[in-house]
C-alpha cells in the first residue's frame, strides 16, 4: 500500500468554500465557479499515491495550489472534500491531540523561506520537533546533533539563524525535519530562494542523503529542471488541478497536453534524459558465426555501413565496418573475426544523454547501449541529436535511415 | 423641523446607567476599590518608607542594569532632585499608581491583544471600542469613576487604567498578526499546540512590539495619574494643582519638573527592556 494516498481532493479558499466544489464536481470551470462563489479554488480534484522511498514532485507555475496542496497532506489546510489518507489512517478522522502527533512523529517539513525561528540558536532550532514530542533533554540534544552532522552543520549549533548564509540556514531547516525521524518529509520550494550554484549543492545533497535514509519526499518546485533532477515522479499542476503525472521521461517524451508541452520545451533534455530513452532496437547486428558474406548481404539489404557483432546470447563482441567486409570477402577470408573492431565505446543504459556526447562524436559506430555484457540498444548520433532537440518522436519514425546514416563514412583507418 | 431642535438625550441615557450601576452593584464596585486600595497602599509604603536614598539606590541599580553607568548616575541625581525639591513623598505616591495602574492595564490589554491577533471577529469589535477608550477626553473618565468609587486614589486609578489600556492591546495584537506566517506554521507543522506556539514562537518574537505597547501604557498611566492628582489622587498631580491655583510658578514648576523626571526614567528603563527583547529576536 502507498504510504500517502490521496483521493480526490478540492481546497477552496473562501466562505461558500462548499457551494464551489459542488460546482466543481458538476464540471464547472475554475473562472466561472471564481466569479460565481468569490472564493479561491487552489486545490481542485487532485488525486494521487506516493510510494515509500520515493521523490514524488510537485511542479507548477507560481499560484498554481502547489504550496496549498502540499499543507493539504499534513492538515495545516483541511481539504474542503476528499481524503488524505497516510499509511493507511484517513488523517481527516484524526483529533487535534492526535494531529498534533502524526505532525511530530510522522511527518516534518522544510519551508521555502526556512521558517526558522529566529530567536533561538541552531541547534534549537533542530531541537524543535523533539521538544514539541518532550523527548527528554539529552536524546533531544544527540538526535538534533546528529541531524546537523547528517546536513553538514557540525560546530555551528550555538549560532543563531541570522548569522548563517541563505544555504546554511536551510541545511538548519532540513536538520529540523530530519531530527525527528519521520518517514515524511514535506519539502516546499525548499531551495527555490536560493543562489543557483548552492541550490543545485543542496540538490545534490538531498539526493546523497536520500540515499543514506530512504525517506519519502514531498518535493515542491517551479522550476522543471529541479522537478527533473530530484523527482522519481512528477505531477505537474495548471491552475489547481494536476495535469500530468509519471517521470521525467514520459512527462518529456509523452506529454499529457500542450501546456505540459510547452513546459518542458526549454528543459534541459542531456541531463533528464538517459541512454535507455532515446535508444534505438539494436536491428543491425550478425552473429560472429555468419561471415563477411552474411555481413555484406545484411549491410546492402539494409543500406547501412556498419554491423555489431554479437554472440547468440546477445553478448556484444565488436563491430564489423562495410570497407573490411568487402576486403574480407574479396580475399576470400571467410570468418569475420580476423576484420573485427573490438573497440566499440558502449554505455549502460542510465547515462545521461549529455554523458554520450563526447563519446557519440568520437566513435565512427552508433553508440552501442550494453547492460550486463547484453547489447540492449544502438544510439546513431542522429536519434541523439533529434532527442536533444526534442524531437525525438520525429527521429523515431526515421529510424532505419537513422542507423543508415549513422556511420561517417571518412572514418580513418 | 430644524434639527437643532431636536435633542436626543445621551446625556440623560448615560445619568440613568451610571444610576443603575450605582446601586445595583455597588457590592462589586466595594470589592474593588478594597483590593485596589490595599495594593496602591502596599506599594506606596514601600517606595516611601525606606530612607529616600535607598529607593534611590535601588532605581540607579535598575537604571544600570537597563541602560548603562551613564544613565544610573542621571538617574540618582535627578531623583536627588526631587528629593531637595521636596517632592519626593509626592513623587513616590505618583509612582506607586502609575505602578499599579500600568500592571494592571498590562495585565488586561496584552490577553486582549492576544484574542484580537487570533480572532478576527474580536478584533473587528475591539479596535472602535479602544479607539472610543484613547480620543475620549481624559477627564470624562473621572467623573464615573468618583460616582463608582468615591474621591481619592482609587478612581484616579481606574480611570487612569481605561485611559491607558489601549496601546496594550493594540500594539500586542499588530506585534503578533507581525509574526512571520511561514515561522508560525512551522511550529504548527512539527505538532505544536496553539498554546505552544504562542508561547514559545509568536510572543517571543512580538516582544519587541509588545514592549514599545508597554512602554506607551506607562507613559499614558503617568499623564492620566497627575490629572487624577487634581480630583484627590494625590502625588504630585496634587501639587501641580495646587500651583496653579496659587498662581504659585515655583511650586507647580517643581512639581512638573518631577513628573518629567519620573516619565524619562519609566521610559528609558522599559524602552530599553524593549530593545534587549528586539536584538535577540534579530539576531
Ligand atoms: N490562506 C489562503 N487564503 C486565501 N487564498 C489563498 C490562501 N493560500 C493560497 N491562496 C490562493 O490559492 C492559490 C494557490 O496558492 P498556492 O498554493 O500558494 O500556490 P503556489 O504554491 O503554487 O504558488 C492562489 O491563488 C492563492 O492566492
Ligand atoms: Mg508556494
Amino acid at each position: 500500500m502507498s504510504l500517502i494516498q490521496v483521493r480526490d481532493i478540492h481546497k477552496v479558499f473562501g466562505r461558500k468554500a462548499d457551494k464551489a466544489v459542488e460546482m466543481l464536481k458538476e464540471g464547472q470551470d475554475r473562472e466561472s465557479v471564481e466569479a460565481a462563489t468569490g472564493t479561491t479554488p487552489a486545490v481542485i480534484d487532485a488525486s494521487f499515491d506516493v510510494e515509500r522511498g520515493e521523490i514524488f514532485v510537485v511542479m507548477g507555475l507560481s499560484g498554481s495550489g502547489k504550496s496549498t496542496l502540499v499543507r493539504c497532506l499534513n492538515l495545516i489546510h483541511r481539504p474542503t472534500s476528499g481524503q488524505v489518507v497516510i499509511d493507511g489512517i484517513d488523517i481527516g478522522t484524526l483529533s487535534p491531540a492526535e494531529l498534533r502527533a502524526l505532525r511530530s512523529e510522522k511527518i516534518s517539513m522544510v519551508f521555502q523561506h526556512f521558517g526558522l525561528f529566529p530567536h533561538r540558536t541552531v541547534l534549537d532550532n533542530a531541537m524543535w520537533g523533539l521538544e514539541v514530542r518532550q523527548v527528554p533533554m539529552n536524546e533531544r540534544r544527540t538526535r538534533a546533533l546528529e541531524a546537523l552532522r547528517l546536513v553538514g552543520l557540525d560546530g555551528w549549533e550555538d549560532s543563531y539563524p541570522g548569522e548563517l548564509s541563505g544555504g546554511m540556514q536551510q541545511r538548519v531547516g532540513l536538520a529540523r525535519a530530519l531530527a525527528t525521524d519521520a518517514d515524511i518529509l514535506l519539502m516546499d520550494e525548499a531551495f527555490s530562494a536560493l543562489d543557483p550554484l548552492i541550490r543545485s549543492e543542496m540538490q545534490e545533497q538531498l539526493v546523497n542523503l536520500q540515499q543514506e535514509l530512504q525517506k519519502t519526499i514531498v518535493f515542491i518546485t517551479h522550476d522543471l529542471n529541479e522537478a527533473m533532477y530530484l523527482g522519481d515522479r512528477i505531477a505537474m499542476m495548471k491552475d489547481g488541478r494536476i495535469v500530468q503525472i509519471g517521470t521525467a521521461e514520459e512527462i518529456l517524451q509523452d506529454p499529457a497536453n500542450d501546456y505540459v508541452e510547452a513546459f518542458v520545451q526549454d528543459v534541459d533534455r542531456s541531463r533528464v534524459l538517459t541512454a535507455s530513452a532515446v535508444m534505438e532496437e539494436p536491428i543491425a547486428t550478425i552473429l560472429r558465426r555468419e561471415g563477411p558474406k552474411a555481413a555484406l548481404k545484411h549491410m546492402r539489404e539494409r543500406q547501412i555501413t556498419a554491423l555489431f557483432v554479437v554472440d547468440p546470447n546477445r553478448r556484444l563482441i565488436g563491430a564489423a565496418l562495410d570497407d573490411d567486409v568487402i576486403a574480407a570477402v574479396r580475399s576470400g577470408s571467410g570468418k569475420l573475426d580476423d576484420i573485427l573492431h573490438y573497440d566499440v565505446l558502449t554505455v549502460s543504459p542510465d547515462t545521461p544523454l549529455v554523458d554520450l556526447l563526447i563519446p557519440a562524436a568520437e566513435s565512427r559506430l552508433p553508440l552501442a547501449v550494453v547492460e550486463d555484457g547484453r547489447l540492449v540498444g544502438v544510439i546513431p548520433r542522429v536519434t541523439l541529436l533529434a532527442a536533444l532537440g526534442g524531437s525525438h518522436r520525429d527521429a523515431m519514425e526515421d529510424q532505419n535511415a537513422a542507423v543508415a546514416t549513422a556511420t561517417p563514412s571518412t572514418g580513418v583507418e | 423641523m430644524n434639527l437643532q431642535d431636536v435633542r436626543i438625550p445621551i446625556g440623560d441615557w448615560v445619568d440613568a446607567m451610571v444610576d443603575w450601576l450605582t446601586i445595583n452593584l455597588v457590592w462589586m464596585f466595594d470589592g474593588i476599590s478594597d483590593i485596589l486600595g490595599s495594593l496602591i497602599d502596599a506599594l506606596e509604603t514601600a517606595l516611601q518608607f525606606p530612607p529616600a536614598l535607598v529607593t534611590i539606590a535601588v532605581l540607579a541599580l535598575i537604571a544600570l542594569f537597563a541602560r548603562n553607568w551613564k544613565f544610573s548616575l542621571f538617574t540618582a541625581l535627578s531623583f536627588g532632585l526631587i528629593v531637595t525639591m521636596g517632592q519626593w513623598e509626592a513623587a513616590m505616591s505618583t509612582l506607586a499608581l502609575v505602578l499599579v495602574a500600568s500592571i494592571l492595564a498590562v495585565l488586561l490589554g496584552v490577553p486582549l491583544g492576544i484574542i484580537a491577533a487570533r480572532n478576527q471577529a474580536f478584533s473587528a469589535l475591539l479596535r472602535p471600542v479602544l479607539d472610543f477608550m484613547q480620543t475620549m477626553p481624559s477627564f470624562v473618565y473621572l467623573i464615573p469613576a468618583i460616582i463608582f468609587f468615591g474621591i481619592g486614589k482609587v478612581p484616579g486609578v481606574v480611570a487612569t487604567i481605561v485611559f491607558s489600556m489601549p496601546p496594550g492591546a493594540r500594539l500586542t495584537e499588530l506585534g503578533l498578526r507581525q509574526v512571520d506566517a511561514e515561522v508560525v506554521e512551522a511550529g504548527e507543522a512539527f505538532g505544536a499546540s496553539p498554546a505552544k506556539i504562542l508561547t514559545r514562537v509568536q510572543i517571543p518574537l512580538a516582544l519587541p512590539t509588545i514592549m514599545a505597547g508597554i512602554n506607551q501604557v506607562i507613559m499614558l498611566a503617568l499623564s492620566m495619574v497627575v490629572i487624577a492628582g487634581i480630583v484627590g489622587a494625590g502625588g504630585l498631580g496634587a501639587e501641580v494643582f495646587r500651583g496653579v491655583t496659587r498662581l504659585n510658578v515655583g511650586l507647580g514648576f517643581e512639581g512638573g519638573l518631577s513628573v518629567v523626571i519620573l516619565a524619562v526614567f519609566l521610559d528609558r528603563v522599559t524602552g530599553a527592556f524593549g530593545s534587549k527583547a528586539s536584538s535577540r529576536t534579530s539576531k
